[in-house]
């Protein structure tokens, strides 16, 4: 099962679409999480879909998927990378009204080479992308990530909760 | 701050610090988990805008040999939605004062804004850690956030300024 995750706040029309292309031409089945969906947003027809999941529901095609489709959100990137699976993310894009800025794009770009991350800057890359994906032997890529940000960063911060100064 | 008169709270030397950790959901607060290993030892709140990460941060807190913390609720909002905003603000208030927290650590967005700002106030020592999303430029809550911020960091060493945000390592 592929899972398509592209966040709660706004939809995502360009990839939805390319996605559901792909999946009515493909027998993988495909499970979508399209956030608030407006009147004249797309719904797709080859695949089941809801807006919001809970996060128990979340974790469930989490685990149950070989990869994720994804919008460039940090927290479908970390959620793929701390399971060991594959993610391809398309960034939202301002100019297209997909977002309030072009953040998604930095993300894309300095991900891009992070092993389990793979990028489809335009729509039409995201079904080849798909099938190259799929085509790959998931089960030799680990995630090496830990459960746990960096300890700089967590040495940095229990010395500031710990250190009742405000000079730092 | 000084405390008030009538409280009947310990000092904060004699007691286990007090923590609010607070974000919105989705990526902010992923991040804001990854985090968790630097509140051991304190007595820790989490205020997020969902209910559904509650029996996970009590599960996490278990594994890590850390009592269960609070867990405290406020209304999502965006920044187009301006009555619901004013609704998180006063919500956000209401969380501070029940919890009287000594230190604040926020990932974003507005709800981490809203925390700082009112937090200072009340005499917490504020951490405003910018989301890894943020790779170009700051996110325009740690624009707005961060000068009020004790610690204002980013997770991108490029990002990092002379008195602006420090960078001291990302959450992955």
């Amino acid at each position: 099962m592929i899972f398509l995750t592209i966040g709660t706040q706004e939809p995502f029309d360009r990839l939805v679409k390319a996605v559901d292309g792909w999946a009515g031409a493909h027998s993988m089945p495909v499970f979508g999480q399209l956030g608030a969906l407006k009147p004249e947003s797309y719904r797709p027809v080859n695949f089941a879909f809801e807006q919001f999941l809970g996060a128990d529901v979340y974790q469930e095609k989490l685990d149950a998927c070989q990869m994720l489709v994804a919008h460039a959100g940090m927290g479908s990137i970390i959620s793929a990378l701390t399971r060991s699976k594959p993610i391809l993310i398309m960034p939202r894009r301002a100019s297209l009204g997909e977002h309030r800025n072009e953040h998604q794009l930095a993300t894309a770009h300095k991900f891009r080479d992070r092993p389990g991350v793979h990028v489809a800057f335009e729509e039409g890359d995201v079904g080849g992308l798909i099938d190259r994906l799929l085509r790959a032997d998931s089960t030799t890529w680990v995630s090496d990530l830990p459960h746990e940000a960096s300890p700089e960063l967590i040495a940095a911060l229990r010395f500031f909760i710990h250190t009742r100064s405000r000079a730092l | 701050m000084a405390k008030p008169e009538h409280s009947t709270d310990p000092p904060a030397q004699l007691r286990r610090l007090k923590l609010l950790a607070i974000s919105s959901t989705g990526g902010h607060w992923v991040q804001l988990l990854r985090l968790a290993p630097a509140w051991d030892g304190c007595d820790v709140t989490y205020a997020t805008a969902t209910e559904d990460f509650r029996a996970r941060v009590a599960e996490l807190a278990a594994q890590r040999g850390q009592p269960a913390p609070r867990y405290m609720l406020f209304t999502d909002a965006n920044r187009q939605q301006k009555a619901r905003l004013v609704r998180q603000m006063l919500e956000v208030a209401l969380i501070l004062l029940k919890v009287r927290p000594d230190v604040i650590i926020t990932t974003g967005a507005s709800a981490g804004y809203f925390a700082i700002r009112l937090g200072k106030l009340m005499g917490a020592r504020c951490c405003w850690l910018d989301s890894i999303a943020n790779a170009a430029e700051l996110s325009l809550s740690g624009q707005k956030a961060g000068p009020h911020a004790d610690l204002f960091l980013t997770q991108w060493p490029e990002l990092a300024r002379p008195g602006g945000p420090q960078y001291r390592g990302a959450v992955l």
